[in-house]
């Protein structure tokens, strides 16, 4: 889909990107990350032609985006900066429409998308359609330059440190959201950031640079479990097993969990239980209420009393929440294992600890001999 | 717009009318002049009406307002733009330097080339304008954030698209802030066009002074001074017009 051969950007006698070559697929994000000055945001500019290479070649389907003019290129490719670059005298709705008026599309035709687009990123169209940037929070702004890059429907997305200005709990929470976006719309992305944990989180393939040089192109896992060279490790961190938790998904490591009906009598409940210590305990339709301890329990005890009840949004996780999420939890809460429940309270299974330590020492292999700096 | 926008609106307009009622009540002036000099045997300028003074006024100051902002904010403009980049201290330094002339030797300079009358006037005034608004165009455009453009660029618009869609509705309130104040000198020094021969509120203040009968001074002074102020006004509200939601105004 994008395929960058042998990109050079020199400034005078800097190098800023240094033959750099990548090959991107369709519906893949490509994390660009590096210090400050490794030439990553130099190499998204590029793409969309803001900078001119001084020397290579860059392809977006096949097409030399040199043979493009410019603009037409760029009306093409979703652009999304922090959220500053709205435009201050635009409301939501003229800033989402920008790229389509450009695009001369008739006028309901842009109504039906705006609201389309603020339904998309989480906005509520009638309260925000009319608002201007300065009504809105960082996070909110943010949203709006991500719905207004999606406007023309471009089946790329350059994003240039989109969440950069966004406070750390309003980050996760926008990374989370264009996760979910992205499975929905399967965008071809490149995503320059400078945060690890971002990366880790949100690519399917990351390109660690440094000094305009690649260090190595390759999936989280790959980068988390083989990094290239001492560069990539240090950069990486110390956390590399706890970043790892970052790429597993509750619902890909949940079991089913030892269940019983509210009100069950003694033998019931220890049957539900089996040999396992703790029983969850739900409503006929499946909603979590709490859990019992089964631990000596015997003849004429009351089951009720041994029943904890719980807000289930306090003790529980969602399917689509990260290993770490759920490891988080257990640890907050001091538990050993930890409810998996959808939207409604519903108990899908459970988290065990047991599970979430494999996940983390999996593919932990020793990081001894590791290449010389520089080589990918 | 606003309640209160609509309301300082019909104020203005208001002002507007009460200060055309006023010019024409030639008799109004001259009671109100005779109760302060009542020695003076003649009040009024008696070369033409009010009325017709203030008339000349506006057509100089109106037609060199309009030529200054016709020249001066392309200038400014273009001065920003790449291709005028170079040029940027060269035009505010020739602005800069028309201001700190006095306008009577701007005069007696246009003189000779364009003889007595009002369009040496009007070019005499209309470089002195110059300044305030090159300059607003010029900070006004500059002061545009740069992530803005670069979204802009970044989402394909062309320079064109640029300059009219963001640049310039980004601009639009210091640009005519500094109209207002180009127009606000304007009012004031095209008084020293009388010395010439163009006519306007300056006849009566120059005869006046040059006769030394304060009568006529003040037939033209105060007219001139209530016109500055109706004109500041007027483009008070203009200003508050262009005035987009987000500007440094309103944060």
């Amino acid at each position: 889909m994008i395929r960058l051969e042998d990109i050079t950007r020199r400034y005078g006698d800097e190098t800023a990107v240094d033959s750099l070559s990548l090959e991107i697929a369709e519906g893949e994000v490509c994390v660009l990350i590096g210090p400050s000055g490794c030439g990553k945001t130099t190499t998204l500019r590029m793409i969309n032609r803001l900078i001119e290479p001084t020397s290579g070649h860059i392809f977006v389907d096949d097409r030399d985006i040199l043979s493009l003019p410019a603009e037409e290129l760029r009306r093409g490719l979703g652009y999304v900066i922090q959220s500053i670059g709205l435009f201050p005298h635009l409301t939501v709705a003229g800033n989402i429409c920008v790229v389509p008026r450009l695009l001369g599309w008739e006028k309901s035709r842009m109504v039906d998308r705006v609201d389309e687009l603020l339904k998309l990123v989480g906005l509520d169209p009638n309260a925000y359609r009319d608002k201007y940037p300065r009504q809105l929070s960082g996070g909110e702004a943010q949203r709006v330059g991500v719905a207004r890059a999606l406007a023309a429907d471009p089946p790329v997305l350059l994003m240039d440190e989109p969440f950069g200005a966004v406070d750390p709990l309003n980050r996760e929470r926008l990374q989370s959201e264009f996760a979910r976006i992205q499975r929905e719309l399967k965008k071809t992305v490149i995503f320059v950031t400078h945060d690890i944990d971002e990366a880790i989180r949100l690519a399917d393939k990351i390109a660690i640079m440094r000094d305009g040089k690649l260090q190595q192109f390759d999936t989280p896992e790959e980068v988390l479990n083989h990094p290239a060279n001492k560069f990539v490790h240090d950069f990486v961190g110390a956390d590399r097993a706890l970043k790892r938790l970052v790429r597993v998904r509750v619902e890909d490591v949940m079991r089913s969990p030892a269940t019983v009906l509210d009100g069950a009598d003694l033998l019931t409940l220890q049957v539900g239980a089996g040999r396992r210590r703790f029983a969850y305990v739900v409503e006929p339709d499946g909603r979590l209420i709490g859990w019992v301890d089964t631990l000596g329990l015997d003849e004429g005890s009351v089951p009720e009393a041994a029943l904890t009840r719980v807000v289930p949004a306090d003790a529980s996780v969602r399917p689509d929440d990260s290993l770490r999420d759920a490891l988080s939890r257990m640890l907050g809460l001091g538990f050993r294992s930890i409810a998996v429940t959808d939207r409604n309270d519903v108990l899908l299974g459970e988290v065990t600890f047991a599970a979430v330590e494999d996940a983390m020492t999996e593919g932990d292999e020793h990081i001894s001999n590791l290449p010389p700096e520089g080589a990918a | 717009m606003s309640s209160r926008r609509r309301i300082n609106l019909e104020l203005v307009a208001l002002a507007a009318a009460a200060f055309a009622w006023l010019v024409s009540a030639q008799g109004f002036w001259e009671s109100l002049l005779r109760a302060i000099f009542p020695a003076q045997p003649m009040v009024l300028m008696p070369r033409d009406t009010l009325a017709a003074f203030v008339a000349q006024h506006l057509a100089l100051v109106g037609v060199s307002s309009a030529v200054t902002i016709v020249i001066g904010i392309p200038l400014g403009i273009f001065v920003t733009r790449r291709r005028g980049a170079e040029f940027r201290s060269l035009v505010i330094a020739a602005t800069d330097l028309g201001q700190t002339f006095p306008p009577i030797a701007v005069l007696a300079l246009a003189m000779p080339v364009l003889g007595f009358g009002f369009w040496p006037t009007v070019m005499a005034l209309s470089i002195y304008g110059l300044f305030p608004v090159v300059g607003s165009a010029i900070a006004g455009i500059e002061a545009v954030p740069r992530a803005v453009l670069d979204a802009a660029e970044g989402m394909g618009m062309s320079p064109s698209q640029r300059l009219l869609r963001v640049e310039l509705p980004l601009a639009a309130r210091v640009i005519v802030s500094g109209v207002r104040t180009s127009v606000a000198i304007n009012i004031g020094t095209a008084t020293v066009g009388a010395a010439i021969g163009t006519g306007g509120l300056g006849v009566p203040i120059i005869g006046g002074l040059a006769v030394q009968n304060m009568a006529y001074v003040l037939e033209g002074a105060i007219p001139a001074a209530m016109l500055a102020v109706l004109a500041d006004a007027v483009l008070g509200q203009i200003e508050a017009a262009v005035t987009v939601a987000d500007s440094a105004a309103t944060t």
